[in-house]
């Protein structure tokens, strides 16, 4: 069993986004950047099904600059085989990247693919089911428990309604919920071991697929300030200001 | 299970100016030697934060084509003003009439996390080991007494040390030498000055806590190059600290505000001496209709060479400000720390070549231009003992008329944690409410700073006594713990009826700026290291 995983960079969760003053984005220069907490969680699950001898290769995939090759390596540091770095300096949407993903998966022939349930930057969570359509297999989503049986999977994944337990034929395309484990931390030995595992480089214009983006953006900017609560007296007052104020009622 | 073990030539603690000068000048010195650099922050930078007007004589030694190889240093000081503020008004001091150490003409005005990651990729093309998110917690030591190298901090246990799911032991690295440069009270440098009796015959060190934040101003608040410091209000005639702003690039202002903790008011509350400075007319105006982008703190040495310990040892050497190399009347610290770290270099290539001891580390350090400028600052931090306005006089006659040849040292006579008075016996300080325009409260600026830590993991500042803040520094100083914290990790929390007061550490919080372990009149907060990556995440601060 060959399991690829997918992994972002996106700016990391503790540092306070700041939107461009032209709208055209957010600011990047010196933000610490990191792997996209789901996509720690999809590469734990498949370090632990090698460790578990259910898989026999993990391979870590990322789309970007040069330097999205650290959550490539941090992925090796912590147990995967190889790393595949596609090289692109601008914007790649989510079906744009399930086109490249396509590409890898045809490549690697892997039984499996994981991945984050969505990236933080964007929050899209499109991807995974776009790769699943794409590739016309089967796909289990917010995953919080895989279970790998013989041909199938059982993912048990996290709906709205509570949690919805599903079996998949293999090869399948799983998204990872944060719930699905604890992702380890890399030791010393390890991230030095990493930096002699091999990467793989691709350009996206030698896949030979079409990225180019058919979403039109038109300007960022910030949520409206929260404007501060008011008390209020008594419950007419609380009736009227709902009514004639907010005019939610 | 015992620890795995990595051996080393060298083992640096830090990739702040001073470990990373190390670094370089080693792989430059020579190629061969394996050189590795731990480092607490998520990434190198991510806890670096200075003013900071930057003299180049230090990197001009390291790296003299810093310039073709575009270091982010790019602008020039191009004008200087001093201020003295009163509650409204304030009066400008002609820069003819500064010491010489205080002008900065042929300084730039830089971002040193920037320089600090420019620094480490250099490092790293010459073959040094960097390890961001790994915090060097323990010192390992051989039979014979010598520093052997350290361990790193054990990943993933919860509050009562019992190993979690992703728990990754930490390991041990032996150097042949491992350096200490931890920067401003270094929680490692702290034990080895101990162990070592590094600072015996020393005065006791001074520090200060600073402030800083960016912002964002329009084109005509912002004069690139300018360079503004200030001294007088908020504080009063006893307690020694200023301000500084500084016009940056991309129309940034860097401003923030240093004050001495050897100041003895338990009510005083550095965080809004700072926020209040901002609301100063000559000072608002600059910032109005302005965005703050950036806060942050960190302590600083402010005791020169009179409190300066020893900066070898068996085994290991203490460089930068983990010693304490920082010029205070200059207010620089970076050049001194850098040209610290190289004196290293070549201290430990000589050691590890000809088996030469680690103490001509002394002498080398004392022939040096950092050494030299550090005695001729030396009277001038202890004169303002005696008030702003006899510190401001005797300075000047000190600096200006004398240069700093004047044919004695005064001392400083204690430590920050003894300056306190009782809080019955000080005036209370009544602080106005933060606007949310100029000035800010603690909950709101540490959001800024990106600041986490893991959840469920041991606390990381740690009481020897813990029922001391409430049975006696709460009675005695009101419990300043409250105050001097610039993010308000602690916090004195009481029942409805005002009774039965409860002291809580909020250490997630934490922005790693050494002040609790600093100022606690019983020295009873001991900061250790959090896991990896914990603390703040600064940009370019």
């Amino acid at each position: 069993m060959k399991i690829l995983v997918a992994v972002k960079r996106v700016i990391d969760y503790n540092v306070q986004i700041r939107v461009k003053e032209d709208g055209t984005g957010v600011h990047t220069d010196n933000v610490k950047m990191s792997t996209n907490p789901p996509d720690d969680n999809a590469v734990e699950e498949a370090v632990k099904l090698k460790e578990s001898g259910k898989a026999k290769e993990v391979i870590a995939v990322t789309i970007g600059e040069e330097k999205a090759q650290e959550t490539v390596r941090k992925a090796l540091a912590v147990g995967v085989d190889r790393g595949i770095h596609v090289k692109t300096d601008s914007y790649v949407e989510p079906l744009g990247v399930a086109k490249i993903l396509k590409k890898i998966v045809e490549k690697e022939k892997p039984d499996l693919v994981f991945m984050g349930k969505q990236a933080i930057d964007d929050d899209c969570n499109q991807t995974g089911q776009m790769l699943a359509a794409l590739l016309g297999w089967s796909q289990g989503t917010f995953a919080s428990k895989i279970q790998l049986k013989d041909k199938i999977v059982q993912v048990i994944r996290e709906v709205d309604e509570g949690l919805e337990t599903i079996e998949i034929n293999l090869p399948a395309i799983v998204t990872c919920d944060l719930r699905l484990n604890e992702p380890r931390y890399a030791s010393l030995p390890n991230i030095m071991k990493a930096k002699k595992k091999p990467i793989e480089q691709i350009f996206v214009k030698d896949l030979g697929v079409n990225v180019t983006n058919r979403i039109q953006q038109l300007k960022v900017e910030e949520p409206p300030k929260r404007k501060g609560g008011i008390k209020v007296k008594t419950v007419a007052e609380l009736v009227s200001k709902l009514k004639n104020e907010a005019k939610v009622i | 299970m015992p620890r795995e073990a990595m051996e080393y030539d060298v083992v640096i603690v830090g990739a702040g100016p001073s470990g990373l000068s190390t670094a370089i000048k080693l792989k430059q010195l020579d190629p061969n030697l394996n050189v590795c650099i731990l480092e607490k922050g998520a990434e190198v930078g991510a806890h670096i934060l200075s003013g900071n007007v930057f003299e180049t004589k230090a990197l001009d030694e390291l790296l003299p084509k810093w310039k073709e190889e575009g270091a982010p240093i790019k602008t020039k000081v191009s004008k200087e003003k001093f201020l003295f503020l009163g509650k409204n008004e304030s009066m400008s001091w002609p820069t003819w009439l500064l010491p010489s150490v205080q002008k900065n003409h042929k300084n730039y005005i830089i971002s040193l996390a920037s320089l600090c990651r420019w620094l480490a990729e250099k490092a790293e093309k010459l073959g040094v080991e960097i390890f961001p998110g790994f915090p060097a917690s323990e010192i390992l030591y051989k039979d014979d007494g010598s520093v052997k190298g350290v361990a790193t901090l054990d990943m993933g246990l919860d509050k009562d040390g019992n190993k979690k799911d992703g728990y990754e032991q930490g390991m041990e690295l032996h150097g042949k030498v491992t350096v200490f440069a931890e920067g401003c009270r270094g929680h490692l440098g702290k034990r080895l000055i101990n162990k070592y009796n590094l600072d015996e015959g020393k005065s006791p060190q001074q520090y200060g806590i600073g402030f800083k934040e960016i912002w964002e101003v329009s084109d005509k608040q912002h004069q690139e190059g300018l360079v503004m410091h200030t001294a007088g209000w908020p504080l009063d005639n006893k307690t020694y600290g200023g301000s500084f702003v500084y016009h940056a690039e991309k129309k940034q202002i860097y401003i923030g505000y240093v004050i001495g903790l050897d100041y003895q008011n338990p009510h005083l509350s550095p965080f809004d001496e700072f926020q209040r400075f901002k609301t100063h007319k000559a000072i608002k105006k600059m910032l109005e209709g302005g965005k703050r982008i950036a806060f942050g703190a960190r302590a600083l040495i402010e005791g020169g060479i009179q409190s300066l310990p020893k900066m070898h040892m068996p085994g290991a050497l203490l460089i930068g400000c983990d010693a304490g190399t920082l010029n205070m009347p200059k207010i620089k610290g970076s050049h001194t720390a850098m040209k610290s770290g190289i004196i290293a270099a070549e201290t430990i290539i000589e050691n590890i070549k000809n088996k030469t001891d680690l103490s001509i580390y002394e002498s080398k350090f004392r022939s040096s231009w950092a050494y030299k400028e550090l005695h001729k600052a030396r009277n001038v931090k202890p004169s303002f003992s005696w008030g702003l306005i006899v510190g401001i006089l005797f300075t000047g006659l000190d600096q200006i008329l004398f240069r700093g040849i004047l044919p004695f040292t005064l001392k400083h006579k204690h430590a920050d944690h003894e300056t306190l008075k009782p809080a019955s016996k000080m005036p209370k300080i009544e602080y106005p409410k933060p606007d949310g325009k100029i000035s800010f409260d603690k909950t709101s600026s540490v959001y800024l700073t990106g600041t986490n830590h893991t959840e469920n993991q041991p606390v990381h500042l740690q009481l020897k006594d813990a029922s001391l803040p409430i049975n006696y520094t709460l009675k005695k100083y009101d419990e300043p713990a409250q105050r001097y914290c610039p993010v308000g990790v602690y916090e004195v929390l009481r029942d409805k009826d005002e009774k039965s007061p409860k002291f809580v550490i909020n250490s997630q919080n934490c922005i790693h700026c050494k002040t609790c372990d600093i100022k606690e009149p019983s020295q009873n907060i001991i900061w250790v290291v959090p896991e990896g990556g914990g603390g703040p995440k600064y940009g370019n601060m």
